[in-house]
């Protein structure tokens, strides 16, 4: 199929970009978005044109690091998937497409379609973790019994992948999803408790600083996540924060 | 507590709270002017309680103005916050592939009864405050029927009530609901709120629909 492609164009983070457009033939529908990409990229260096940058590593659906707002929608109309699994077949012979990176202040251009999400990283490292002595004595987590049902729930709340979706959905570029997913994988379980209050307050504090924005329940994240992570996290992060705050 | 004060999570449970103290209003009002309906007597009577009870003028008078300022001013300035955080604009955005219309512009219909508000207070505040502390006129309490049912009389004030009331129940078929999930409220009752929340928004502002168009279809003949 031949696809009509709008694609933002940025040198670098200073550099103000734009929207390109580009024509590609032959697609196919069984090719991955990003194997549609590697052909346009083909198709610009064997011209001596500079490639499209975009980010991607598993091509799996695992490592959340594909990205792209596809026609207005971050990993594009397909829903449960990330860019790298959305197959050309969703879209239609004289389609135009258009790709756009992520877009949030906390998420800033590097070039092209690649966005710095390092403030994801920073939110987790102030306090998505549990301090445990590995000095040899290490107790198996498993030794402690956990309900089920808690831990079907941590589970899923751990399969965020951190892609950045959520923000890229929400009107508001609020982070709530994933800073809710990366409380809850640790308040619902006792391995979590001690440090649990000064968790969820320091993690809020800095998805606050990071400038993303306040959410005001759309549950547009919800719908874009590839991993099916549930407002229910963002709840429990809300009452977490609630108890944590009003007692300390 | 000052981190609670600056958070953004703080901040969606003020409106939460305010807008859960607005509904609760709501209810109070729509209740007394049902009555204007069905008996004049008893409205008159609830009426003049209500202006000249010192409990109510005094701290529920105070108390609601504040609710609908802090609701009103914290409103627009996440907005704005949230308008800040996107940085630069998509050339493509579908909001409407993941999010229902009225969640996405809770602004634009809280902008319009803000708007009505002003009316309101004009029609009804501005002149009862008036009446009594700029006139000094007595006590009179039979007067607020046949005041309130005069005011439907001209066609457009009516329809701009029946308007912001369409606004009304939009902003509270996302909110109501909303405001629970903002509080960490998210279990086994939440299709029951939100089930709730529909038939919230669909039945109180008709029948402050049903009320002004009752009035203004049945002017007092003298
Ligand atoms: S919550 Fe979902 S959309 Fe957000 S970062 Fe995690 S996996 Fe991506
Ligand atoms: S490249 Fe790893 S999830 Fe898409």
């Amino acid at each position: 199929m031949k696809l009509y492609l709008k694609i933002w164009r940025q040198k670098d983070a200073e550099t103000k970009g734009q929207i390109v457009d580009y024509t590609l033939d032959g697609v196919e529908g069984d090719m991955s978005f990003l194997e549609m990409l590697d052909i346009l990229n083909e198709e610009l260096v064997s011209k001596g044109e500079e490639p499209v940058e975009f980010d991607h590593d598993c091509r799996e659906g695992i490592c959340g690091t594909c990205s792209l707002q596809i026609n207005g929608e971050p990993h594009g109309p397909d829903r449960l998937i990330t860019t790298c699994q959305l197959h050309m077949r969703k879209f239609n012979d004289g389609d135009t497409i258009v790709i756009e990176p992520f877009r949030a202040k906390a998420f800033p251009v590097i070039k092209d379609l690649i966005v710095d999400r390092s403030s994801f990283d920073r939110i987790q490292q102030a306090g998505g973790f549990i301090s445990v002595n590995t000095s040899g004595n290490t107790v198996d987590a498993n030794a402690i019994p956990i309900p089920k049902e808690d831990a079907d729930k941590a589970m899923d709340a751990a399969t965020c992948i951190g892609c950045g979706a959520c923000v890229a959905a929400c009107k508001n570029a609020s982070a709530m999803l994933f800073t809710s997913a990366k409380v809850s994988q640790f308040a619902l379980l006792p391995q979590g408790q001690v440090e649990a209050a000064d968790r969820v307050q320091n993690m809020v504090r800095q998805m606050d600083l990071e400038g993303f924005g306040n959410c005001t329940n759309t549950g547009a994240c919800e719908v874009e996540c590839p991993k099916g992570i549930s407002l229910e996290n963002i709840a429990r992060m809300n009452r977490e924060y609630l108890s944590a705050t009003t007692k300390g | 507590m000052s981190g609670l004060i600056k958070s953004s999570i703080a901040r969606k449970v003020v409106m939460a709270l305010s807008g859960l103290f607005l509904v609760i209003f709501l209810v109070l009002h729509v209740t007394i002017n049902l009555a204007s309906v069905v008996s004049p007597d008893f409205f008159n009577e609830a009426s003049h309680f209500m202006g000249y009870n010192p409990l109510v003028q005094y701290l529920m008078q105070p108390i609601l103005i504040i609710g609908v300022i802090v609701h009103f001013v914290m409103g627009f300035g996440l907005e704005l916050q949230n308008k800040r955080a996107r940085g630069i604009s998509y050339v493509k955005y579908s909001g409407a592939a993941n999010a229902p219309w009225v969640s996405r512009n809770m602004i634009y219909s809280g902008l319009v009864i803000l708007a009505f508000l002003g009316l309101h207070f004009y029609d009804f505040w501005v002149h009862e405050m008036t009446y009594k502390y700029i006139e000094m006129n007595p006590e009179n309490p039979t007067r607020y029927y046949a005041e309130t049912v005069e005011k439907f009389a001209p066609f457009w004030r009516t329809i701009i009530y029946v308007i912001s009331f369409v606004l009304l129940s939009l902003h509270l078929w996302h909110g109501f609901s909303s405001s629970f999930q903002s509080m960490g409220v998210n279990n086994k009752y939440t299709p029951a709120i939100k089930s709730f929340t529909k038939i919230f928004a669909v039945v109180v502002p008709l029948a402050f629909v049903f009320i002004a168009l009752y009035h203004h279809l049945n002017p007092i003949t003298h």
